[in-house]
């Protein structure tokens, strides 16, 4: 059974690659190269994977997914400037998929005991544009 | 690998009717969708490119290919026409959402390599909702 839980971040980014001059930067990502950067409302949905206990009747409790979420994720990137203020963005580009790739390594260590697993990371930049992610054996 | 999906929508007016059948087996059929004037939705399509993530952008795809190809592809032909009387996919073809569904994703698998010439991205799924609670998914569908 998998269960999502929805959580939400608002930040700032810039989409440029300091390998690469201003101009091929903005040949590559258009208006997202401004160097001042812009903000997304960014919705993150992480869904985790596993049988309901036979005790307690839940996959995990989401309670505890939801700190776990909070501590790893939201504390570090809200209302932060990510390329500035959010490793590993000084050096990978914070496109929304290498977003949904960071929150899944901030998230897995964690996630897997008791039975259950992270399924997918989808991270929405606006409402029409997300990503999903299923991990590197995916 | 990402999945990558991004929304478009469009309006299009459409009629159910199957030229096999008599007036009564179609209004039987298709009941009020049967209704001779046609009437109209606001469809909202999911397109989804699976792929890895590209070193130098740090993207799965650049995000105006794909709107490019869309506008062209989808938004052009559909947007604000009537699906039996302007396309002439539907001439023979009931617009249905699931044929327009397949219709949709054969267009854009057509012209996929030429927008996306490398083996990345590839062109997943098609979702497409004809109304917030009518919704249809078509998945690398053979017909290109």
């Amino acid at each position: 059974m998998l269960i999502t839980k929805r959580v939400e971040f608002s930040a700032s980014h810039v989409c440029r690659n300091p390998l690469l001059s201003d101009q091929e930067n903005e040949e590559l990502f258009g208006a997202a190269a401004n160097p001042h950067g812009h903000g997304h409302n960014y919705v993150v949905d992480v869904t985790v994977e596993g049988d309901p206990d036979p005790v307690t009747g839940m996959v995990m409790d989401l309670k505890q997914l939801k700190e776990l979420v909070n501590r790893e994720v939201i504390q570090a990137y809200d209302h932060r400037f990510l390329n500035r203020e959010v490793e590993p963005f000084d050096r990978v580009v914070p496109t929304v998929e290498n977003i949904a790739i960071d929150i899944w390594n901030r998230l897995a260590p964690h996630l897997g005991q008791k039975g259950s697993r992270l399924e997918s990371i989808r991270v929405y930049e606006t409402p029409d544009l997300f990503v999903d992610y299923f991990g590197e054996a995916a | 690998m990402i999945r990558v999906t991004r929304k478009y929508r469009f309006s299009a007016s459409h009629r159910l009717h199957a030229a096999g059948l008599s007036a009564s087996e179609n209004a039987e059929l298709y009941g009020k969708c049967n209704n001779p004037y046609g009437h109209g939705h606001n469809y909202e399509i999911e397109v989804s490119a699976r792929g890895p993530v590209e070193g130098r952008s740090g993207r799965v795809l650049d995000p105006r290919i794909l709107d490019g190809l869309v506008e062209e592809q989808v938004l052009q032909p559909f947007d604000c026409k009537n699906l039996n009387l302007d396309s002439t996919a539907f001439e023979d073809v009931v617009p249905t959402t699931e044929n327009l569904a397949r219709e949709i994703y054969r267009r854009l698998a057509v012209k996929w390599t030429s927008a996306f010439p490398g083996p990345w991205p590839v062109l997943e799924k098609v979702r497409i909702a004809e109304t917030p609670r009518n919704i249809f998914e078509v998945k690398e569908y053979g017909e290109t």
